[in-house]
């Protein structure tokens, strides 16, 4: 990375902007060409280096329901376990952690039913009990990370 | 709020549109608007809408962070008093380091936690100075807290939206 594409990194984090040419707009603030600034985040996408550019959706406020959930599973049954969970299409995101709730993952569905359903049947699947944990509250998500 | 009174068809066309991203094409909101087979001018007032009532959180970059170098994701819980939280959860959201901040239910007595602040740092002592300062910021409201690092990644999959 150099410094152009730590500048793209920082900068567009917080935002790119709605209009009829939008790189060009962007593209001028950073005194470059609209072509290059096209260019550089495609490469910085197939480099991985950012994993989305876009507009990020609101599952909740669009009638989804996404939500966290743990489940505390022996170390020997863990395999099993994951490969149950991350074969559901609901499952966005799961991580293991270094915690005796040693699973932690994020359902995503259309409806709170669906999520309901979800939850049993994991629970049915794996025969261990999940913890659902929904926030009750949201102080603040954002990411800015400095490149 | 309800939601889905607050989104149609025409939304939705947008929404499978772009989900997996932004089209990298000189005008990629005109893209957009013949993959959804309606006028640029409409998908741009339509996205500008989602954007001020935060159904769009906001259009930009993602930053994959293990690549930029923040390699120790840490979930930080703390069980806090249930009448602080909101007042103490605006504060630790404001951290720099904090990417999400929620209140959450416990689970007593094996989960006393209901305060959730995911920090993202170099390494884990870069982490455990983010949570000394959020520590620190909750004074005695902090009755007991823990730090859960992820481990491993089993899976990853952009949200999807259905249309």
């Amino acid at each position: 990375m150099d410094e152009l594409d730590r500048t793209i990194v920082n900068e567009l984090q917080g935002g790119f902007p709605i209009g009829d040419h939008p790189f060009a707009e962007v593209a001028a603030r950073f005194g470059i060409a609209e072509q290059e600034l096209i260019e550089r985040i495609d490469s910085l996408l197939q480099r991985k280096i950012l994993s989305r550019f876009g507009p990020m959706y609101h599952a909740e406020r669009m009638g989804g329901s996404l939500s966290l959930s743990a489940m505390k599973i022996p170390q020997e049954d863990f395999e099993r376990v994951a490969e149950i969970v991350n074969a559901m299409p609901e499952v966005a995101h799961n991580y293991a952690r270094d915690h005796q709730f040693n699973m932690w993952f994020v359902l995503a569905t259309e409806t709170p039913q669906a999520h309901v359903d979800a939850l049993k049947k994991i629970e049915r699947e794996t025969g261990y009990p999940v913890y659902d944990m929904p926030k009750i509250k949201e102080y603040f998500v954002g990411l800015h990370f400095k490149a | 709020m309800k939601a889905e009174t607050l989104i149609d068809d025409i939304d939705r066309r947008i929404i499978r549109a772009t989900q997996s991203g932004l089209p990298l094409v000189p005008q990629p909101y005109h893209a957009v608007a013949s993959e959804a087979d309606i006028s640029p001018q409409e998908v741009m007032s339509r996205m500008q809408r989602m954007l001020e009532t935060g159904m769009i959180r906001r259009i930009g970059v993602v930053p994959n962070h293990y690549a930029l170098g923040y390699k120790a994701n840490g979930m930080t819980v703390w069980d806090v008093p249930d009448d602080q939280v909101d007042d103490l959860g605006k504060k630790i959201g404001a951290l720099e380091f904090v990417s999400h901040c929620y209140q959450r239910p416990r689970y007593l007595p094996e989960w006393p936690y209901n305060f959730f602040a995911m920090v993202h740092g170099h390494d884990h002592s870069e982490v455990e100075q983010q949570a000394q300062q959020i520590a620190a910021l909750l004074g005695d409201a902090d009755r007991g807290h823990d730090i859960l690092y992820s481990t491993r990644i089993l899976k990853k999959t952009g949200l999807r939206i259905s249309g």
